[in-house]
């Protein structure tokens, strides 16, 4: 089953709508990329996915059903700005503490060093933080991750580190994935299916 | 024509004085012996790893820095040293900035406004052309930062920039959260720009794009310069380039297997003597904790920072 995005209409105000009826669904396991041009609203719908903005019309189920707004939230957004999406008055353990990730194996694998964790957000680099934004993602009840250009900001070689880790994890624990990106060299080389939003709202 | 180089870098050190416990101060060195020329008609691409000073060396061009930075070395706009009292003269008119971060923008003033120097007719014009340029619609020069896209604050930055006619543009990462399209479009601004006689420097880490547009490419590391290339060695492949780190840089593009070597940076915390990529290299001999002699080639455009030189 998956997410389903069913007919989703988004806009700041009735007469400004940013795009209308993108419908898609993405299965377990899967690695859909998500194509669009700059301002056409690829982040805002990963916030709509994720739950943190509602749409003005259609609706995101996972199996199903709609999320519930409750406990855990099954799909994780993993943002574009770590500086933007980490707490700067936490110390970064407590950062993966909310997450429930603070264990060996994920701090390691994502090469993590073990003084950062006593640290706040603004002492360490982008690359750095984005490492804890990852690891603050894959909690155990975790389904599905969206990945809203998580590695432009960083090195080619970073940017190989993170994914290597992270599609490893999505695939022994089957989570599905969206990825929104602007590199197509990546985007083929990483996604299992690939979509161009901008094909879909003038069907 | 002259050959003086419209800004050029030597052994710059950036150190950052902070307060440990209590009143102890120490010092934090983030850039090291960094040596940088940008040539007139020339685009210079920066790429590295994040955290390796990119953005510290524009700031201290442009004499930015927090006040507890100090800053040793040379550096040099058209052959005379920038002081203090010069930079100030000269930035925003002469030598421009583009910054990274898209929270440089005034959230309270709407960003048509801002992009504008003065409030006059030729002003809104050319503020008009440049929204133009990059798909801004009229409307959007109405709006405030919140309600624009990561993609269309960083266009209206970029616009900012051509504003004015300066002699060197600065830009701290111009492409991330554009689409191709936009990115294409604000590189051959770059490059027409450059073809005019004048010198770009511009920090990046899509070498994807560096490597079409620029003319040389200058590796980051820990924050020193590692190697500078030229632009198309990246495309004629690994063999080209010779410092360790680019070759990895190059090898972990999607494109050219995607892979990744372990490790990370070391931290300003904990450099040492010798090579900064020491504990990643795996060429690393004993001579490699000594002292690093910079060789150069391409009759003495490029240069790299290694033992095995430009001869691998």
């Amino acid at each position: 089953m998956g997410i389903q995005c069913k007919n989703i209409t988004f806009g700041y105000s009735k007469d400004n709508i940013l795009f209308e009826n993108i419908s898609f669904s993405v299965d377990y396991g899967e690695r859909v990329g998500i194509v669009a041009k700059s301002g056409f609203g690829k982040s805002t719908l990963a916030k709509i996915i994720a739950g943190y903005e509602k749409p003005i019309y259609g609706e995101i189920t996972v199996d199903g059903k709609p999320v519930s707004k409750k406990g855990y939230n099954p799909i994780q957004l993993i943002y574009q700005h770590p500086e933007k999406a980490i707490n700067p008055m936490w110390r970064m353990e407590k950062v993966l503490l909310e997450g429930n990730v603070l264990n060996d194996y994920i701090i390691e694998n994502l090469g993590i060093k073990r003084e950062w964790l006593k640290r706040y957000s603004t002492e360490l680099s982008g690359g750095e933080l984005q490492r804890f934004s990852v690891a603050r993602a894959l909690c155990e009840n975790t389904k599905f991750i969206i990945a809203d250009e998580i590695t432009t900001m960083l090195d080619a070689v970073t940017q190989s580190q993170i994914w290597h880790f992270l599609i490893s994890e999505c695939e022994k624990r089957n989570i599905g994935m969206i990825i929104v990106t602007h590199n197509m060299y990546l985007a083929e080389k990483i996604c299992t299916r690939i979509i161009n939003l901008e094909d879909m709202t003038f069907e | 024509m002259n050959n003086i180089p419209e800004i050029e870098i030597r052994n710059l050190s950036v150190t950052f004085n902070m307060y440990d416990r209590g009143l102890r101060q120490k010092n934090i060195k983030v850039i090291s012996n960094l040596c940088l020329k940008a040539e007139k008609g020339e685009v210079l691409a920066v790429v590295g790893s994040s955290g390796s000073g990119k953005s510290l060396l524009a700031h201290a061009i442009m004499g930015i820095l927090p006040k507890n930075a100090v800053v040793t070395g040379s550096m040099k706009y058209k052959g005379l040293d920038i002081t203090e009292k010069r930079i100030k003269d000269i930035r925003g008119k002469e030598i421009c900035l583009i910054p990274q971060s898209v929270s440089y923008l005034d959230p309270l003033m709407k960003v048509g406004n801002q992009v504008m120097i003065k409030n006059n007719k030729s002003c809104f014009e050319k503020m008009r052309k440049a929204f133009r340029r990059y798909d801004l619609c009229e409307n959007s020069e109405k709006l405030y930062p919140f309600q624009y896209s990561g993609g269309m604050a960083r266009r209206a930055l970029i616009s900012t920039a051509e504003q004015t006619e300066p002699s060197v543009i600065i830009a701290d990462e111009p492409t991330p959260g554009l689409d191709r399209k936009m990115a294409y479009r604000t590189l051959k601004y770059f490059r027409d720009f450059a073809d005019r006689g004048k010198a770009v420097i511009m920090i990046t880490h899509d070498i994807d794009i560096a490597v079409e547009y620029a003319d040389k490419i200058s590796v980051f590391y820990g924050g020193t310069t590692l190697e500078t290339t030229r632009a198309e060695n990246f495309i004629k492949g690994e063999k080209y380039l010779y410092h360790p780190y680019t070759k990895a840089l190059y090898n972990a593009l999607p494109q050219n297997g995607f892979k990744a070597v372990k490790g990370f940076q070391p931290s300003p915390y904990e450099v040492s003597e010798g090579c900064i990529y020491f504990d990643r290299c795996d060429k690393r001999q004993e001579k490699c904790r000594g002292n690093i002699p910079v060789s150069v080639f391409d009759n003495g455009s490029c240069f790299v920072r290694c033992i095995y030189g430009h001869s691998v």
